[in-house]
């Protein structure tokens, strides 16, 4: 038994690595529809495979570069690591490991930039940090993107892949960041600052369950993975199959949950109109409420 | 009364002393003096076990099937309860009672997590694992109490929300956000005490509190230990070790600041006496409602903002950032 379930277990962690991971060398065989493709084409297509159009992992630095304005980006934050406050086995080493594979301090990288000149604060997850996962880091940088945004009075894009949910090295200290996200965020939205929120494949867990579902607008790529139970946990609750399509952007469209589902590339075209919708073609009206009546519109600074 | 497997050196003693009673009474004589040796044997035995529980055994006692649950707090703690039904749109959850009520007088919004004591009202009661119809009620509630200035009370008592099928369909995740979000807005205080289980996302769905407090043998966790245990060891039979790594009880959360205080439980946990605790559970409510009622309803915002802002343990590094190494 013992020796059958060993098995079992290396073949799974064989092919979710294959899944997400871009090997180094030139040619590639396309995890999906199994054609050879180069990686230079496939990073030219921003990681969508140009055959069967099967979504990547985006690398952080592509996702930037697909959004903002060319040059427009500026790094803020990028210094926090995280301790082992719960002294976890193997967590250390795990993020030594995660640091040294991604060159970042953390899964989550904060900024300020532009799309088609109007400025945005943006917050990236990076899921190739121990699967965009949320410990006391990353909840620190979303809960300072979002405090940025308000102080500075520019709408916050978020863009989540963070399938690894809460991050469970933390503990508890993690749980207590998706309330600390959230309560950044509303008070964000309370003063009419927007939030964006475009999710990624995958996205599960305390990540969905806080920040990501919680943009004024909320966008999501074809096919993303979205939900708040893990597909396995399900299936063994209810003890059965779940049906084609379950908690994929599609399915979620569906049920409501989302606002609309972006190519990948399209999605910089989108994110123009709607900020100046939400938010630049209004600063007009917004200073002249905040002038005449202070009431309606009374931003605190903290 | 049912015994956990670190109980059964209890039973023997006090089922002995069970029938030396019966017997006492029914033939009317007087066998005290061989009932108390026993009794003190028993009091020895109890704080031999529950002075020295490890994390996975105060797991266990969190799930006792005889431990007070929220309904019967909230019997022993408050009058006039008012049960309030339904999220206004899809159904009535029974995972989660909500309602008014008032506790020493004073008039407050009651939201907790509710488990069944038999087959039957557990499965009426899904174990306590609300679906986002429960979450939605207790949002509502919860929003009318504050239009109302009136303060609100949460139990916390569950493994978690509950992961199905009808619960993705209908956002579980967006919920549970939802109310992390509203809950930290309301502008009257909150109060959130942990009864037993806290299980992840959705218990702290009704977590976001100006105060959280703890009952001495409750636990509160990123995921259950068993869950935990599966997903980083892959071995889910691991839980009970897993349990002291997670730092899930009180006194762990107590420590990392996590909790603002621990509400004590009588010798060998609150099932053993819940009119006991009952009374310390009100105490320390009303006690630390009237601190909250000192401030006005930005401040008390203000407060909850930044009891959760601060929140995460980290460092600023050194380098400015790294380079790949590939």
């Amino acid at each position: 038994m013992a020796w059958f379930r060993k098995k079992k277990k290396f073949t799974n962690l064989n092919t979710k690595e294959k899944k997400i991971d871009i090997p180094k060398g030139i040619w590639r065989k396309c995890d999906a529809c199994e054609q050879y493709i180069t990686t230079e084409e496939i990073k030219r297509n921003l990681f969508i495979c140009p055959r069967c159009n099967y979504y990547y992992v985006l690398p952080v630095e592509d996702r930037i570069a697909s959004i903002l304005d060319e040059g427009s980006f500026e790094e803020f934050d990028a210094a926090l690591a995280s301790k082992n406050p719960l002294d976890f086995e193997g967590y250390q080493q795990k993020l030594q490991n995660a640091q040294k594979k991604t060159g970042r301090y953390e899964a989550a990288v904060n900024g300020i930039g532009a799309v088609g000149g109007l400025p945005v604060i943006v917050c990236v997850l990076d899921f190739s940090f121990m699967g965009g996962s949320m410990g006391s880091v990353v909840g620190e940088k979303i809960t300072r993107a979002a405090e940025r945004a308000l102080n500075d009075e520019i709408p916050l894009v978020i863009i989540s892949t963070g399938g690894g949910g809460a991050r469970m090295h933390e503990g508890m200290l993690s749980l207590m960041q998706m309330a600390k996200t959230s309560a950044s965020i509303g008070r964000l939205k309370k003063h009419g600052i927007p939030y964006i929120s475009i999710i990624a494949n995958p996205t599960m867990g305390g990540v969905a369950a806080s920040f990501a579902a919680l943009g004024d607008v909320i966008i999501a790529e074809p096919n993303a993975l979205i939900g708040f139970a893990g597909p396995r946990v399900i299936e063994q609750t209810i003890g059965q199959r779940l049906p084609d399509g379950f908690q994929r952007a599609e399915f979620l469209l569906q049920h409501g949950m989302i606002d609309r589902i972006v190519d990948r590339k399209e999605i910089v075209n989108e994110l123009k109109p709607l900020l100046r919708h939400m938010f630049y073609n209004q600063s007009a009206m917004r200073n002249q409420e905040s002038n005449s009546s202070p009431k309606l519109y009374a931003v605190r600074k903290t | 009364m049912r015994y956990l497997e670190f109980e059964k050196p209890l039973r023997e003693i006090e089922s002995k002393i069970e029938q030396l009673e019966v017997y006492a009474s029914s033939r009317d004589i007087d066998l005290s003096s061989e009932i108390k040796p026993l009794k003190d044997k028993l009091n020895n035995l109890l704080e031999e076990i529950y002075s020295h529980l490890t994390p996975w055994q105060q797991v266990q006692l969190a799930r006792h099937p005889d431990r007070p649950y929220c309904l019967d707090y909230i019997r022993m703690i408050a009058d006039d309860f008012m049960e309030l039904h339904g999220d206004r749109a899809y159904r009535d959850d029974e995972a989660i009672v909500a309602g008014f009520c008032s506790i020493g007088g004073r008039s407050v919004a009651i939201v907790g997590h509710q488990k069944g004591r038999d087959t039957e009202e557990n499965i009426r009661r899904n174990f306590g694992m609300p679906n986002p119809e429960g979450f939605r009620k207790a949002r509502r509630i919860m929003e009318t109490a504050a239009r109302m200035r009136m303060p609100i009370v949460t139990l916390i008592d569950s493994p978690g929300a509950f992961p199905g099928i009808g619960a993705e369909e209908r956002g579980q995740h967006l919920v549970i956000a939802e109310n992390l979000e509203i809950m930290s807005q309301l502008n009257v205080p909150i109060i959130c005490v942990v009864i037993g289980e806290g299980g992840s996302g959705g218990a702290l769905a009704i977590g976001v509190g100006n105060r959280v407090l703890m009952l001495e043998n409750g636990y509160y966790a990123v995921c259950t230990p068993e869950a935990c245990a599966a997903i980083i060891l892959r071995d889910r039979t691991m839980a009970s070790s897993v349990a002291g790594t997670m730092r899930i009880v009180a006194q762990d959360l107590k420590n990392l600041d996590l909790v603002d205080e621990i509400i004590s439980e009588p010798l060998g946990g609150a099932h053993r006496n819940p009119e006991a605790t009952a009374v310390k559970v009100k105490e320390a409510i009303l006690r630390h409602l009237s601190e909250l009622e000192a401030l006005d309803g930005q401040a008390i915002v203000e407060d909850r903002y930044n009891r959760f802002r601060r929140m995460g343990v980290l460092y600023e590094a050194q380098m400015p950032g790294l380079s790949p190494v590939n």
